[in-house]
């Protein structure tokens, strides 16, 4: 759309030592100015009520002479590489390898999956966070059908999460319904909710739609916090029943499943048994998903995303084709939301709030828009890192935030950044994603 | 009557400083069409180094207050000045000629680097101000012993307000820089090609903006007297309302949407329920960018195949 003339040309960008050193001395100096208050005095409320501080000089030294010399590291490195701005189109070598591995890695990884379970039996903590991971997977694959297929960009999917998941406390605790019941409802309550807020932001775009969804994310939020009587507000819900194998319970008692199938119980049973749950949940919404995409409204969602003015000139139906997006994904975010509040048995405000709509896009956007298998990955790399960071719980969302700032400038169009597409004539090719521009619409 | 004209004050000195963040919002979407996701940060970082330099030179042994507030002013929207042009150099300038999506993701991560930053610098509890600017005017005192007040306070946060604002606008429509601004905005291939240096002139306009954001930061530090590491989030969402209803692109809509904004969520809190203050606003932003999707003052968007 603008200047490519306003950007130098690599060839003229100079190097040298002394344009590295130049360079890494106002990097320092910059960082001075704007660490000298923040980090260089520390403020807290003292004893008696009035504000007191103290310096913290050693601190800010050692940032700005780590400004300086990370500067100077990055520098080199981009001298080493080369001009960055290469990566058009992916060279066809890389683009069968990605191909190949892309056949082979799915099974390979579902098989994987399917055994996790019995080769990490003993292994709770592993087996609870491939719980976590393969929620966000859902989430994931869920908000790919609006933010992915249909291009609506959508800020405020833990919404729907919420939605599915206080269906479900509420459904449960106030009239003793089994999740399996629920199951069903908080997805076509979620659905509804979806469709509702669709209904209003048809005629939005772009930035606008983002803004709006992320409004309404924080209206529910902010709804469920202060509804106190039927929610019980930040206080949250508690004694969400655990879901149960079709009536019988996980207990230890005599009608548990262990009794009655006559082995030891261990409480490992019940995390065995939700991995499969969710995996089942999710694996069910990656086979809709890509059935849905073969079918004439999955084809309308793409059509869409790729440029809303032609697909209402060829007389696609743009009103259904965003409702329909809007409520499968929101659907999908409802399943995972009932699962999410059965499997912790309490949830509260505090778990759907905008930083988790943030994180699921970012596995979203991570893992290339449109692409199964990279969502799934992006979601693997993003809870996984997040648990690296476990130990250093208050840098957690500060090295997430520049995580997502870094892969935005390496990798705007992320990991898996090409698509192959749904309809072809004559030969399947793979597009480069530099070629499409979703988020337009 | 007299409760109404007192907060009819109220949402007038909230309405302006909104304002004060609703003009970066409007700038950089009008120039360089994203959401500055992190501006609302922006003006949390402002208020934070108001209050540690107020301390600083507090604890120096300065005691004439005018003179510690404006030292204070000049520091901070220096600072956070340069926040908002670091922001724009290292998060958004790589990314300009990229995809729609990804200045807006980058946004959104700036806004979490910026809001856990503070909050691990200077810790999750909320730091508490003393009253600086003392003292008020009764300006009627009803029958039923109602008294319409006006503190000094308010009246320094919309003079302040004021004197920017005339500043700004005579920078934007007089100087060279303005006509840049001015000249990006519409076409930015066109103003490079007639010499603009469209690079600086954006990064201007965060600094601008960031600056703008850090009189709003002062400003509330002083009103509300404490400052906290979230307060960014919520603020720029409705700062950004504000920008969306009074049209966005627009300054003086952005001004006007900012006081609107300030009057509906003061009114709401007085005759409805504190509680759903919060809700009501984002409602008004759903419910503007329905009906009313170029806002108040704003121009109609082309579509263009």
């Amino acid at each position: 759309m603008s200047a490519t003339s306003a950007r130098p040309s690599p060839a003229a960008q100079p190097s040298g030592s002394a344009f590295i050193l130049k360079k890494a001395l106002i990097s320092a100096l910059v960082a001075l100015v704007l660490f000298s208050l923040m980090i260089g005095v520390r403020t807290e409320a003292g004893p008696q009520g009035g504000l007191i501080y103290w310096t913290r000089f050693g601190d800010l030294a050692a940032l700005v002479a780590t400004v300086f010399g990370g500067s100077i590291v990055v520098e080199l490195l981009r001298q080493w590489w080369g001009p960055v701005d290469k990566d058009s189109i992916v060279p066809k070598p890389v683009q069968s390898a990605i191909s190949f591995a892309g056949r082979w890695l799915a099974p390979a990884l579902l098989v994987f999956t399917f055994l996790v379970p019995v080769i990490f039996y003993n292994q709770r903590y592993i087996l609870d966070l491939s719980i976590l991971v393969l929620t966000y997977v859902m989430l994931g694959w869920g908000l790919n059908v609006v933010v992915g297929l249909a291009g609506l960009l959508d800020l405020g999917y833990v919404a729907f999460y919420a939605v599915g998941a206080y269906s479900y406390a509420l459904l449960a605790t106030n009239f003793g319904l089994s999740f399996w019941v629920c199951l069903p409802l908080a997805g076509i309550l979620a659905a509804f909710w979806g469709v509702l807020l669709g209904f209003p932001v048809l005629r939005l775009r772009g930035d606008y739609l983002a803004i709006v969804t992320l409004a309404f994310g924080e209206i529910i939020r902010l709804v469920i916090i202060n509804w106190q009587s039927l929610t019980g507000g930040p206080n949250g819900v508690s004694g969400i029943p655990r879901p149960t194998m079709f009536g019988i319970p996980l207990t230890p008692g005599d009608d548990g499943l262990a009794a009655k199938l006559g082995i030891e119980f261990s409480p490992t049973h019940r995390l065995v048994f939700l991995f499969y749950v969710i995996l089942a949940m999710a694996l069910l919404t990656n086979w809709v998903t890509i059935r849905l995409r073969r079918l004439p409204i999955g084809r309308a969602w793409e059509a869409l995303r790729e440029d809303e003015v032609a697909c209402r000139a060829l007389g696609i139906n743009t009103t259904t084709t965003k409702l329909t997006a809007f409520a499968t994904g929101a659907m999908f975010g409802g399943l995972a939301g009932a699962f999410f509040a059965t499997r912790q048995g309490f949830i509260s405000p505090e778990s759907f709030t905008f930083q988790e709509s943030a994180l699921v896009l970012a596995i979203v956007v991570l893992g290339g828009m449109g692409s199964q298998l990279g969502v799934a990955l992006a979601a693997l790399a993003m809870i996984g890192g997040f648990e690296l960071f476990r130990g250093l719980d208050q840098y957690r969302m500060l090295v997430f935030g520049i995580a997502m700032v870094l892969l935005m400038i390496w990798r705007p169009r992320g990991l898996i950044g090409h698509r192959a597409p749904t309809v072809f004539l004559e030969r399947n090719q793979a597009i480069s994603s530099d070629l499409v521009k979703e988020g337009h619409g | 009557m007299d409760y109404f004209a007192q907060q009819l004050i109220n949402g007038l000195v909230l309405g302006s400083i909104y304002g004060l963040i609703a003009i970066g919002y409007t700038m950089v979407y009008g120039i360089v069409g994203m959401i500055n996701f992190a501006h609302g940060d922006i003006f949390m970082i402002g208020g934070f180094i108001a209050l540690i330099s107020f301390l600083v030179l507090v604890s120096l042994g300065l005691t004439a207050i005018p003179l510690i507030l404006l030292i204070v002013l000049l520091v901070s929207m220096a600072i956070t000045a340069l926040y908002g042009w670091t922001i724009e150099r290292i998060a958004y300038r790589p990314l300009r000629h990229s995809f729609r999506l990804a200045p807006m993701l980058s946004a959104i991560g700036m806004s979490f680097v910026l809001t856990n930053f503070s909050q691990v610098s200077q810790g999750a509890r909320v730091k508490p101000v003393p009253p600086i600017i003392t003292g008020g005017y009764t300006l009627h005192e009803g029958a039923s012993g109602f008294a319409v007040q006006l503190s000094n306070i308010q009246i320094m946060v919309v003079l302040a307000t004021i004197v920017v604002l005339a500043l700004f606008t005579w920078l934007v429509s007089r100087t060279r820089l303005g006509r840049d601004m001015r000249a990006c905005e519409q076409d930015q291939t066109m103003a490079a090609l007639l010499g603009v240096d469209v690079d600086r002139t954006i990064s201007m306009t965060f600094v601008i903006g960031a600056a703008l954001a850090a009189v709003a930061g002062m400003m509330y530090l002083l009103y509300y007297g404490l400052v906290d590491f979230f307060m960014g989030f919520v603020a720029g969402i409705k700062a950004f309302t504000a920008a969306v209803l009074g049209g966005i692109g627009s300054l003086p809509g952005a001004m006007l949407g900012g006081l609107s904004i300030g009057l509906i969520e003061t009114f709401w809190s007085a005759y409805f329920s504190v509680e759903y203050k919060d809700v009501a606003a984002f409602s008004i932003l759903i419910v503007v960018l329905i009906f009313m999707p170029t806002g108040l003052l704003g121009r109609p968007e082309v579509e263009k195949v």
